[in-house]
């Protein structure tokens, strides 16, 4: 009898025809498409994006060239060269990150004691030249200003679970 | 020769047959074109997404972008391939593909060449498509271009027996091989109903026919990179694409007109007749390609064994047991067609 029910299943093809239900249910669904770039998913306020050098509501840059980040850096994409400024403060002369090597760990921000460098939430900044990822001092400085509102948020909801 | 004798005897018809054939290629391009539209849009729903949507409203220009795309490309020709084969190889698969059209019905006495071996034309350029296929491979020059075309051959060649033993249960009922009248032959009942296991057999041999999936082993891009058009690019590569579709729609008219009845309209009554023959006829065929469709958004793809094995330890013996049956069913209640 196993043998009749086998080949009256497989005749019938029973098992095809629930496999193409399957599908024609499917097509009566919501698609799930998020349609970017028009419309964007979530991102945790821990999400590792574009870099910027953040400052203090004064304007002073927050960064005090102690070379953390960059020596945590596993990827070696951030150069740091520093000096005293007149003030006699230390502050750094060139700071680039190279974004073609950053592996976007977040070990700078981590490392980072006056939460002056941190990763952001922007994540489009595809350029069409290697040298457009080349960031410098300006570059990531102005990302600061730019990011500032979004960074302090993140940085706040974050702040419990540091 | 006079010259009226000219305008009248050769020139005007020779016009008018050109202006036909362009009445049904054009149509016919247009619906391959959005065929390819109409498969990304069925796919993506299958699998929840939406598929194009960027290129004109709801993507429907999409088709047009595609084209444009390839005919801007160049076209590479391998150092190592035979030029003129090479060349010739998609020419002939979107040519069979087109000819094909020919004898297809798209109401009473609205076809090309309305002639009394239709079916057998049908048949006979449906097997030389393989052809294009083993030109194509071979020319390559590439062993994956050169596997692909293997086997397709092999499996074109298995499937086209069983469709040929569907084909020939199909006429037995019908009593001709004129197509129109294999159409009318299901006036009163379509053929779909009474030889059900035969249409899905000749479905599903269309499907390995045309190189579909599951049955796509010729182009397998997991062990095979595309199969026989690895190596074809731009419009020739467009070629083979337009080929491939217009032979699924082909498949599609050709289980339209052997089982579903073709331009009549279902049960013949009123409400259903009112709608002309030519939309009934689209209608049939866009179901059918719908159907290739949802297979496709269904089933994985067959093993090389497996599809054998299916062409000929089942499908084979079916059809012929089939054909037997019909025979002496017909034979044994005196309704052979006279």
């Amino acid at each position: 009898m196993a043998f009749l029910d086998r080949g009256a299943r497989s005749l019938l093809l029973t098992e095809l025809i629930s496999g193409l239900w399957l599908t024609l249910k499917y097509m009566f669904k919501q698609p799930v498409t998020v349609n970017y770039p028009y419309e964007k998913g979530p991102l945790s306020p821990r999400f590792r994006g574009e870099h910027a050098l953040r400052r203090y509501p004064n304007g002073e840059e927050r960064c005090i060239a102690c070379k953390l980040c960059e020596a945590i850096c596993p990827a070696l994409a951030i150069t740091i060269e520093a000096e005293p400024r007149e003030d006699g403060s230390r502050r750094t002369t060139r700071y680039d990150i190279d974004m073609t090597k950053c592996i976007y760990c977040g070990f700078c921000q981590e490392a980072c004691p006056v939460d002056a460098i941190v990763e952001g939430p922007n994540f489009e900044f595809a350029a069409e030249t290697r040298e457009e990822l080349f960031y410098n001092k300006e570059k990531l400085l102005a990302n600061g200003d730019r990011w500032e509102a979004e960074i302090a948020k993140n940085l706040a909801l974050d702040a419990a679970y540091r | 020769m006079a010259e009226g004798d000219f305008w009248s005897g050769y020139a005007l018809p020779l016009v008018a047959m050109v202006l036909e054939i362009l009445a049904i290629v054009v149509p016919l391009l247009l619906v391959v074109a959005y065929a390819t539209y109409a498969e990304r849009k069925v796919l993506a729903a299958a699998q929840l997404r939406k598929g194009p949507n960027v290129v004109g409203p709801f993507g429907l220009l999409q088709p047009l972008a595609d084209g444009l795309k390839l005919f801007m490309k160049e076209t590479v020709i391998p150092s190592g391939a035979n030029r003129v084969v090479f060349a010739a190889a998609p020419m002939l698969t979107f040519v069979l593909a087109l000819i094909a059209w020919a004898v297809i019905p798209f109401d009473p006495g609205v076809v090309l060449s309305n002639i009394n071996v239709g079916i057998l034309y049908l048949f006979a350029i449906s097997s030389l498509g393989v052809y294009g296929i083993i030109m194509a491979g071979w020319a390559s020059n590439s062993k994956y271009a050169f596997l692909g075309a293997l086997r397709s051959a092999a499996q074109m060649v298995s499937y086209e027996v069983s469709i040929g033993f569907v084909m020939v249960t199909v006429l037995l009922c019908a009593g001709s091989l004129n197509i129109s009248d294999i159409v009318l032959a299901q006036r009163h009942l379509w053929y779909v109903i009474p030889l059900l296991p035969m249409a899905v057999v000749f479905f599903i041999s269309g499907l390995a026919e045309t190189n579909r999936s599951p049955f796509d082993l010729p182009e397998g891009e997991s062990e095979l990179v595309a199969g026989y058009f690895v190596e074809y690019s731009a419009m020739t590569f467009a070629l083979f694409f337009l080929g491939e579709y217009a032979n699924m729609i082909l498949v599609s008219a050709m289980t339209s007109i052997l089982f579903l009845g073709g331009w009549l309209a279902p049960f013949g009554v009123p409400p259903f007749t009112w709608v002309p023959g030519p939309i009934w006829f689209f209608l049939k065929i866009a179901f059918c390609f719908f159907c290739f469709l949802w297979v496709r958004a269904t089933f994985p793809r067959f093993r090389y064994d497996q599809l054998m094995r299916l062409g000929w330890k089942v499908f084979l013996p079916l059809s012929l047991f089939w054909l037997v049956l019909t025979a002496a069913f017909l034979t044994a209640f005196g309704m052979l067609p006279t």
